[in-house]
């Protein structure tokens, strides 16, 4: 599993970034869930993979059962697990948000004419009733 | 072990979570904002005085012992960095109360805001490399939020780059940090400096310092990989744009500056490479962003590559890697932080006056406003570095620094970029605050007044704080440049930083 | 959705479901569980009711905001860092109190306020999550 591990994860590395590289929003965010969980793999296996006990203490006795595995890399991995969840949640929302606004995925067109820059900010002309700050 | 060290991070906790449970009441976040903003800067200013009266403070949180447990230390530059991220705290809490419409009020700004200012002040607080990782995340999903919020077609497009981009270098750095891990087996940032001189292996140190260099790059906006910038910080409100353009690419800077110091030593034989290279990006960041900002004709576009610019600097004075040079570094730090938002708050009021960013439909500020234009010229004259501003003892130290070491040719363009700086500031003195009023200016314009009827001087105020900091700072310079070489030099020392998170070895 | 066997089968499901995800934050304290665990598992239940009678529906089963969800669980999981501080012990160290009521001895703790901290807020962001694309 050693050598395994890396390889698959290198393999969908490059896939995630093959995939991160198409015009479509929707394969740039699946590119990115990819790469993301080919890390998480990166991690858990740079951990060293291990056939132990589980980490955990019996009742009645103050350690675990030696030889135990490294609880480390898995709370590594889970944090990022939680934290690539969130994010990722929030690219999928401003990808529809994106498509629903800008009326379509294809990142050509998503990103052209963004000159009009003064548009983003409606200017407050509520200077006569003496603002509402 | 001191347990003030959790405050600054404690503090915008707890104040996003009462703004999200009144977030129906706009009044009660507002005073929310400013009030924990206030309380930040007061904890900020006593651990202040514990770092400058008895020099770094560590806690173990969870009262586990350092290399298992999280580690909150700080040092001088940890306390520099604190002490301007709480100041830009209060100051974009005032400039937000006028600024921010009452939609994005809605929507949660209040809470994202301090959450935003809880990561940065995280990241500069950890000596945990994972930690490292998850503040920074803390720190991204805020700043993605902040950056949307409000869904014009141009925000969207601007959010869509910034984000991917972003995602990605987080991968980045959590794939280096899986790969110190792999090696080292620790993740303590003390216990790393010690361990990883012992890695047999130079050239996996080597490519791991490298996937730091990337991650951290595309943060700090570098040379090759800076595009990201200038394509988005300038479609948020004025507000957001100041602290994303101030504070958060900083905080990427910070983060080479801690890593590079401690972790990957330039001088050790694992990174021979990494001086020359952080040389030339400092070099090429430098004159590229000069020449995108020359090229530009919007304000806050000319501003965003300006900060790509100001970062090759820092860049450089941490590749001089020599008390004088990251000294310097430091001190351009905090100086850019001030110089920089202020120009980004002064754009903003410049655009309610005139109603748009554009250079080219702007003019007659200097006739009708004298007092602001006035602020302007504190701002962009500390920028490109005229005596007796702040910014002109930031590039001096580190023009000292490079000729010190003989590193003539980088020095030079340092210089000239200085005056390419100034060079793009005459353009927007130029054409917005010279010129004749154009036609389509809103009728307000010149009746309005500054202070007074029309509560312009809620942005007033901060843009006066800032640029009256700006000028203390440069004609007194001696204390903070003090404190940046105390700083500087417990960076370049890395056994008191080890010595006071692990105990005497 | 329109289904019968999805209602009939949500009404009773829901139920189980919240007491399988409050079972396994429990049980969280000494074995495989937690509040993670059981946030997923609470968030789960109020989705399949989403969907199966539709996010305003869902929204009045659950009774509170889920934002105010995530705002109560932030503010727990700080104070439950903050109680060491009143003791002058750093951070997040965990602080036990045991009281002994004769046939329920009872343990309260630091830790697991922590834990219901991290519960609501899961419940919340997810619950949020899927609501808001829901509604879309």
């Amino acid at each position: 599993m050693d050598t395994i591990l890396p390889i698959i994860a290198g393999a969908i590395f490059a896939t995630g970034i093959y995939l991160l590289l198409r015009r479509s929003l929707i394969l740039t965010i699946i590119g990115i869930i990819l790469i993301s969980n080919s890390v998480n793999l990166a991690l858990f296996s740079l951990g060293r993979l291990s056939t132990e006990n589980p980490p955990l203490i019996k009742a009645g006795s103050l350690e675990p059962l030696a030889p135990f595995a490294n609880p480390l890399p898995q709370a590594l991995i889970l944090t990022a697990i939680v934290i690539g969840f969130g994010l990722l949640a929030f690219a999928l929302a401003l990808a529809y948000r994106s498509y629903r606004e800008l009326g379509t995925v294809d990142q050509d067109e998503l990103l052209e004419d963004a000159e009009d820059t003064s548009a983003a900010i409606v200017p407050r002309n509520d200077f006569k009733k003496g603002g509402d700050a | 072990m001191n347990g003030m060290l959790v405050l600054p991070v404690a503090i915008p906790l707890i104040t996003a979570t009462l703004a999200l449970l009144f977030r129906k009441s706009s009044v009660l976040q507002r005073w929310f904002g400013i009030l924990g903003m206030a309380a930040l800067l007061g904890s900020v200013m006593i651990l202040f005085r514990d770092v400058y009266t008895d020099g770094i403070q560590v806690l173990q949180l969870g009262t586990w012992a350092a290399p298992f447990g999280i580690t909150l230390v700080a040092d001088m530059l940890t306390m520099l960095m604190l002490g301007i991220s709480a100041i830009m705290g209060v100051v974009i809490g005032i400039y937000s109360l006028y600024d921010i419409d009452k939609e994005r009020e809605r929507f949660g700004y209040y809470p994202l805001l301090h959450i935003l200012i809880m990561g940065v002040n995280g990241s500069f607080l950890t000596g945990d490399i994972f930690n490292l990782y998850v503040w920074f995340e803390v720190m991204l999903i805020a700043s993605f939020i902040l950056l949307a919020l409000g869904n014009s077609k141009n925000q969207l497009q601007g959010a869509l780059k910034y984000v991917f981009i972003n995602l990605f270098s987080s991968l980045i750095f959590l794939f280096g940090v899986a790969m110190l891990y792999g090696m080292t087996g620790t993740l303590n940032m003390a216990d790393l400096a010690v361990r990883l001189p012992m890695v047999e292996n130079t050239g996996l140190v080597t490519t791991t310092a490298m996937l730091f260099m990337v991650s951290f790059g595309i943060k700090a906006a570098v040379f090759p990989l800076f595009f990201w910038l200038p394509a988005s910080y300038h479609t948020p409100p004025v507000a957001i744009s100041a602290i994303f353009g101030g504070l958060l690419t900083k905080v990427g800077v910070y983060a080479l500056i801690r890593v590079f110091t401690l972790l990957f030593t330039q001088d050790s034989t694992h990174n021979e490479y990494l001086h020359t290279i952080l040389l030339w990006v400092g070099g090429f960041t430098m004159v590229i962003g000069v020449l995108g900002a020359a090229s530009h004709m919007e304000f806050r576009k000319i501003l965003s590559f300006h900060i790509v610019s100001q970062i090759g600097y820092m860049i450089m004075g941490l590749a001089f890697n020599t008390a004088m040079g990251i000294m310097g570094a430091i001190f351009y730090v905090l100086h850019n932080i001030l110089a920089k938002s202020n120009l980004f708050l002064i754009s903003g009021i410049a655009q309610r006056l005139l109603g748009t960013f554009e250079l080219k439909k702007m003019g007659g500020l200097y006739k009708h406003y004298p007092f602001l234009a006035v602020l302007f010229l504190i701002s962009a004259f500390a920028l490109a570095g005229f005596p007796p501003l702040s910014g002109f003892w930031a590039k001096l130290s580190l023009v000292k620094a490079g000729l010190s070491i003989e590193q003539y040719v980088i020095t030079g363009v340092a210089i000239l970029v200085g005056l390419l700086t100034l060079f793009s500031m005459t353009k927007i003195w130029l054409s917005a605050f010279w010129g004749t009023v154009p036609e389509e200016t809103p009728e307000h314009f010149g009746k309005i007044p500054l202070f007074g009827a029309g509560k312009l001087y809620i942005l007033m105020i901060p843009v006066m704080i800032i640029a009256g900091l700006i000028i203390a700072v440069g004609l007194y310079a001696q204390p903070l440049l003090e404190l940046c070489m105390t700083a500087a030099e417990q960076l370049l020392d890395p056994s008191v930083y080890i010595e006071a998170v692990l105990g005497p070895q | 959705m329109k289904s019968l066997i999805l209602h009939t089968a949500t009404r009773l499901m829901i139920g189980v479901l919240v007491l399988f995800s409050l079972f396994l934050f429990f049980r969280g304290h000494d074995e495989p569980g937690g509040g993670f665990i059981g946030g997923l598992v609470g968030a789960g239940a109020f989705t399949l009711y989403a969907i199966a009678f539709g996010t305003e529906a869902s929204r009045k089963v659950l009774r509170v905001h889920p934002i105010t969800l995530i705002a109560i669980g932030l503010l727990s999981l700080v104070v439950s860092g903050l109680i060491p501080m009143f003791v002058a012990e750093p951070f997040l160290t965990g602080k036990w109190l045991f009281i002994e009521w004769g046939a329920f001895d009872t343990k309260l703790s630091t830790p697991l306020l922590f834990d219901i901290g991290v519960y609501l807020c899961v419940v919340g962001f997810i619950v949020t999550v899927i609501f808001s694309l829901e509604e879309e």
